[in-house]
């Protein structure tokens, strides 16, 4: 079980959240204006992402705030934690290789 | 009877208080510290219980978790509890237990016939010899097979004893109480962080508790001591005794399973939990679980009387109980040489050491020499003897790769051997959590390799077999994780002091050979005792092409009993990989699962065992009216709602034919207030409900209400309800029962990360009204009686209007609307008026007949008119055109969610299953909800589904059978018959239009 921080309200196990699936998929201002495929883009195709990934969470049963999350599909570290409209540089170090040891810069990256 | 092989002195065992116990019906002495299985060898008993397949006698063969053949059934009655391992149960007075996978008897087990005809339990048994005739399989074979080989029995009556959770949060965790454990525990205890130290035994000190080792010029048994009271006497530090660490999850989130009450007998401490499931969030773990000792792989090596070197050394060191009288050790590696000596020490015969070695002159084995015990080098046990006690055993010289015999057989005379195969680490959390093992090719097994979490592994279970490796990576990683967490320095404490005596390298060998080759005649080589699996098993898996260790795995069902592979995984995958010859490292292991050991459903469950904290149980503020007058209930979600109400002698059918009857021709009432409830204000609310509904709200006015459809972007309908216009940017929404939540959340997702700018603010009020709903012709009257001030004409309180009002002299908003299609009034209050309001309207609708209907009723009337339940009619696949329903579906005010997809492909296309009527010939038979629909009466296989029925009910009101389905094509075939087909039975129906009732709404008025 994943341990999140909500952006409002701090750390709480993932039971108090939903996934919201891939993040940063902008609904289309002018939908009539696209193709089939184009809409179908939208509506049904999402990345498959071996490594970091950038995904929505609702603090369901908290704030009921929408957050964003980049969680290494791997390893499940979550690499940073920003609201709804930000989209932070993620750090350097995020690959999808599994994360060392001993490290702390999920924390400091948080806060951002 | 006496305790024949319990010694005079020594030990951690209280002799002087005597413990009473009955095993498989005989009576017994054990002593204070026991567990059954020390008290059972204490008492010479070593046959315990029958394999799983073949019925073989079997013995004790370890002292831990890990014991794959001491399975038993503790106890009779609703406390009795099965597949217990026997070296795991703490003695207590006037325990009662017995063996499992036997009958008559352990002593004479009529099954064990299997083992003459053992042909048919080869790998793969499962797939072979029971797959023909495919028709026996339910009948005869799986019943049989579950007669032969079923383990405990579960009891039938409720569990008497309560369980909980907690739920704790600490900077350090620190697994397993061995000398790697308890330094760490010292280490992170000192820096003032918190840290729970856990262990599955009932004393902590691990391994240091079984054998003889000197820390500090001492007993290591009394740093023990000193270590466990420091621990108990810092604030910071939560100690757990018999609490098995049994799962390892995602961000240092750890579970554990404490068994509170158990060692005190059944039902001795009911003011207790029995058991615990805590649920660690740790910020740095410490994972200190030791290592497994490993069996040799060699002719019928489960004969009673055989069990591991270092279990021997246990069962006489720490509980005073001798394993035998004469015993032969048989090792690969110098560990075995320590418990040979320490049997000597304890009084146990012990002649030879069998070494597969060719060399052999290390310290340990020396000292061994010096005691007067031979040493037999590049040798092995060829065969034993005995059947349900080992006799003896035939000792030869081996070939170095293990492929024959070489010398000639000796035999020695014995009743016990003691093997040891060498140490894998107890590596099952650490893979747990994701962590990447490594095969040391030095050390014969895999050890941690690269951590997944914040986590550190140290000691025995690192692979660092030596006490004070042990001491020292404990004491490390305790200070450094501490610091990593913000407590101290990092810097490890000065360790003590171990005298280690240097051993000499394991020398890797699989599968020790006997007269005939492997598999090849009676003698068999056990790799998983409790499933039965043979070395010839796993052979022959790899010859019929099970490559993966993962096939080898499901297809010999290696590691797949209740002790999950502890003793038998690398034993397993090494002789996959030699049939192969691949590396070891390049076959791989088994992927290690959660729990580590069984986990009592009872305790998982907690509190929820008994029902009522389960799971929230909702009732409205008229819950005990209903109860009062008689009503069934039926659970929607969690909400309790009225399902009928039965009068006397009535059952369900006459109840809603009466129901029903009185909605049409007089008054009814019915309990709504769990339909969803959502206040929705801001000064762009009416904009927002123009992108989530699909028809037009911008112009709604004050004072009116509109029913609405809600779609994802795929088009497809999500949920329902009438929403109304309170004030220009306040509005009051309704959904579903079922969909309140998932609606909200839809609303606060649209609104928080789509349009942002929007002013919307959405509010839940299902529980803030109490909503009753009043309906038929008698309506109105009742309503004039209840409002006197209200208006209610149809002039001024149209349909699909809503009114403040007094209503029974409280505070109501009475909403105009109808989901029977009769007169109807839905009246809210404030939640705590509900009931007052509920029995205002019994009281003075008793002239009128006034009859509580219930959801049944509801569906019946809804049905009868065409109105669909979202999650009945539709299951996410529907647009509101498939549903006939075009017309809720505006066309140009512009964008809403879902709309483009109207014009997809697949969403226009004009053979979509639709939603229509139909009527069966016969009017009295109704048909089954679910019933798959063909065109045709008689079709080819496999015949071409064109729907199904979602909604049938007997309609009272038409005295006809009446149904709702989703058929392809179905709003062109208006008029036809087609099939609906139940289990074999086929009705003729026809598609007719979904509203039977009342088609042009007449009644909608009064």
């Amino acid at each position: 079980m994943l341990y999140i921080k909500c952006p409002f309200c701090g750390d709480r196990d993932e039971t108090e959240y939903h996934y919201g699936g891939e993040a940063h998929i902008a609904r289309p201002e002018n939908p009539d204006e696209l193709t089939d495929a184009e809409w179908a883009e939208y509506v049904f195709m999402r990345t498959n992402t071996k490594g970091v990934h950038r995904e929505r969470w609702v603090h369901s049963d908290g704030c009921r705030r929408w957050f964003n999350v980049a969680r290494n599909t791997v390893t499940n570290e979550i690499v940073s934690v920003y609201k709804t409209g930000e989209k932070p540089d993620l750090p350097e170090a995020s690959t999808s290789k599994p994360a060392p040891a001993k490290k702390t810069s999920a924390k400091k990256k948080e806060g951002a | 009877m006496t305790e024949q092989f319990r010694t005079t002195q020594g030990s951690r065992v209280d002799r002087s208080k005597a413990i009473n116990f009955t095993f498989n019906g005989k009576n017994y002495k054990g002593v204070e510290g026991d567990t059954l299985a020390s008290a059972l060898i204490a008492n010479g008993v070593h046959l315990v219980g029958r394999s799983f397949k073949t019925h073989r006698p079997r013995g004790i063969l370890t002292c831990g978790s890990e014991e794959p053949n001491a399975i038993i059934q503790l106890e009779t009655g609703p406390r009795s509890e099965p597949n217990l391992r026997a070296t795991q149960v703490e003695l207590y007075e006037g325990l009662s237990a017995k063996s499992v996978n036997c009958w008559p008897s352990v002593n004479f087990d009529i099954a064990a016939v299997n083992a003459i005809a053992g042909r048919i339990f080869v790998a793969g048994f499962y797939y072979k010899t029971f797959m023909k005739p495919s028709s026996l399989w339910m009948t005869v074979w799986e019943p049989a097979i579950r007669r032969m080989a079923g383990l405990g029995v579960l009891p039938r009556e409720k569990d008497p004893d309560t369980y909980d959770h907690m739920n704790e949060f600490c900077e350090v965790m620190v697994v397993g109480s061995g000398p790697a454990g308890l330094s760490a525990a010292l280490a992170a205890g000192r820096t003032g962080a918190r840290v729970v130290l856990c262990d599955e035994h009932p004393e902590f000190g691990g391994t240091l508790l079984n054998t003889k080792e000197i820390i500090d010029g001492k007993p290591a048994q009394e740093w023990v001591k000193t270590a466990v009271a420091e621990l108990e006497a810092m604030d910071n530090v939560r100690l757990l005794k018999r609490a098995n660490a049994f799962g390892y999850y995602d961000h240092n989130y750890i579970t554990v399973h404490e068994r509170r009450t158990d060692h005190f007998g059944p039902g001795a401490k009911p003011e207790l939990t029995r058991q615990r499931i805590w649920h660690f969030r740790s910020k740095q773990v410490v994972l200190a679980t030791g290592s497994h000792e490993r069996p040799l792989v060699f002719a019928d090596n489960d004969r009673p009387g055989t069990m591991l070197a270092a279990a021997g050394q246990t069962y006489a060191n720490r509980y005073g109980a001798l394993p035998g009288r004469r015993g032969v050790v048989f090792t690969n590696n110098d560990s075995a040489y320590s418990v040979a000596i320490d049997l000597v020490d304890a009084g146990m015969d012990i002649p030879t050491v069998v070494d597969l070695r060719e060399v052999v002159d290390g310290d340990l084995p020396n000292t061994a020499r010096k005691k007067g015990i031979e040493v037999i080098t590049g040798s092995g046990i060829v065969a034993t003897l005995g059947r349900k006690r080992v006799k003896g055993v035939e000792i030869a010289t081996v070939s170095s790769d293990g492929s024959q015999v070489t010398g000639t057989k000796r035999k020695i005379d014995c009743d016990t051997i003691l093997s040891s195969g060498g140490w894998s680490p107890a590596v099952h959390l650490f893979s747990q959590s994701i962590g990447k093992l490594r095969y040391d090719e030095e050390k014969v097994c895999f050890v941690p390799n690269v951590s997944s979490q914040n986590e550190r592994t140290v000691g025995a279970c690192k692979g660092s077999f030596d006490l004070q490796s042990a001491l020292d990576e404990g004491a490390a990683a305790g200070a450094a994780a501490a610091k990593d967490t913000g407590f101290g320095k990092g810097k490890a404490p000065a360790s003590p002091k171990a005298l280690v005596v240097e051993e000499k390298p394991i020398k890797a060998y699989w599968v020790v050979p006997t007269d005939h080759p492997v598999g090849q005649g009676k003698r068999k080589h056990f790799v998983d005792f409790q499933h039965d699996v043979t070395a010839a098993d796993i052979m022959l898996a790899a010859r019929e092409g099970m490559h993966s260790v993962e096939h080898m795995k499901r297809y010999t069902t290696t590691g797949m009993a209740t002790d999950q592979g502890k003793l038998s995984n690398v034993n397993g995958l090494a002789i996959l990989s030699s049939q192969l010859e691949k590396a070891i490292p390049k076959v791989g292991t088994t992927t290690f699962r959660p729990p580590y050991t069984p986990v009592n459903f009872g305790a998982l469950a907690g509190r929820g065992i008994n029902g009522d904290l389960a799971d929230p149980v909702r009732r409205t503020p008229m819950y005990s009216w209903h109860l009062e007058n008689g009503a069934t209930f039926e659970p929607v979600g969690q909400w309790q709602r009225a399902w009928y109400y039965p009068k006397a002698g009535e059952d369900m059918h006459a109840a809603v034919t009466r129901e029903t009857a009185a909605l049409r021709d007089g008054v009814g009432i019915l309990d709504a207030s769990t339909l969803g409830k959502i206040d929705i204000q801001g000064k762009d609310a009416a904009k927002f409900l123009n992108l989530i509904y699909t028809n037009a709200w911008l112009k709604l006015p004050v004072g009116m209400c509109r029913y609405g459809f809600m779609l994802k972007e795929d088009g497809m309908v999500f949920d329902d309800g009438v929403t109304s216009r309170l004030g220009e940017n306040h509005f009051h929404m309704t959904t579903t029962t079922g969909g309140a939540a998932g609606v909200l959340d839809w609303l606060e997702e649209y609104l928080q990360t789509e349009w942002p700018d929007l002013e919307v603010y959405c509010t839940s009020v299902t529980e803030e009204w109490s909503t009753l709903s009043i309906g038929g012709p008698k309506a109105r009257q009742l309503l004039e009686e209840l409002a006197p001030d209200m208006d209610f004409s149809n002039e001024n309180f149209p349909f699909m209007a809503w009114r403040d009002g007094v209503v029974a002299g409280v505070d109501a908003r009475v909403f105009r609307i109808s989901f029977t299609g009769d007169l109807s009034y839905e009246i809210n209050v404030r939640n705590w008026h509900g009931l007052h309001l509920w029995k205002k309207c019994m009281e003075l609708g008793e002239k009128y007949d006034i009859t509580p209907y219930g959801t049944e009723t509801m569906h019946v009337l809804r049905a009868e008119k065409g109105f669909v339940i979202v999650g009945q009619e539709t299951d996410g696949t529907q647009t509101p055109q498939d549903l006939g329903m075009d017309w809720i579906v505006a066309k140009k005010k512009g964008d809403f969610v879902g709309r483009r997809s109207f014009i997809r492909e697949d969403t226009a296309r004009a053979d979509r299953k639709q939603l229509v009527g139909l009527m069966t010939d016969n009017p009295k038979e109704v048909l089954t909800e679910g019933a798959q629909l063909t065109y045709e009466r008689v079709n080819p296989t496999p015949a071409p589904m064109v729907g199904h029925v979602t909604s049938s009910y007997w309609s009272p009101n038409l005295d006809h059978s009446i149904a709702m389905a989703l058929v392809k094509d179905g709003h062109n075939r208006m008029g036809q018959w087609i099939y609906a087909h139940d289990r074999g039975k086929v009705t003729k129906v026809k598609i007719v239009s979904p509203v039977f009732y009342d088609p042009k709404g007449e009644r909608r008025d009064g």
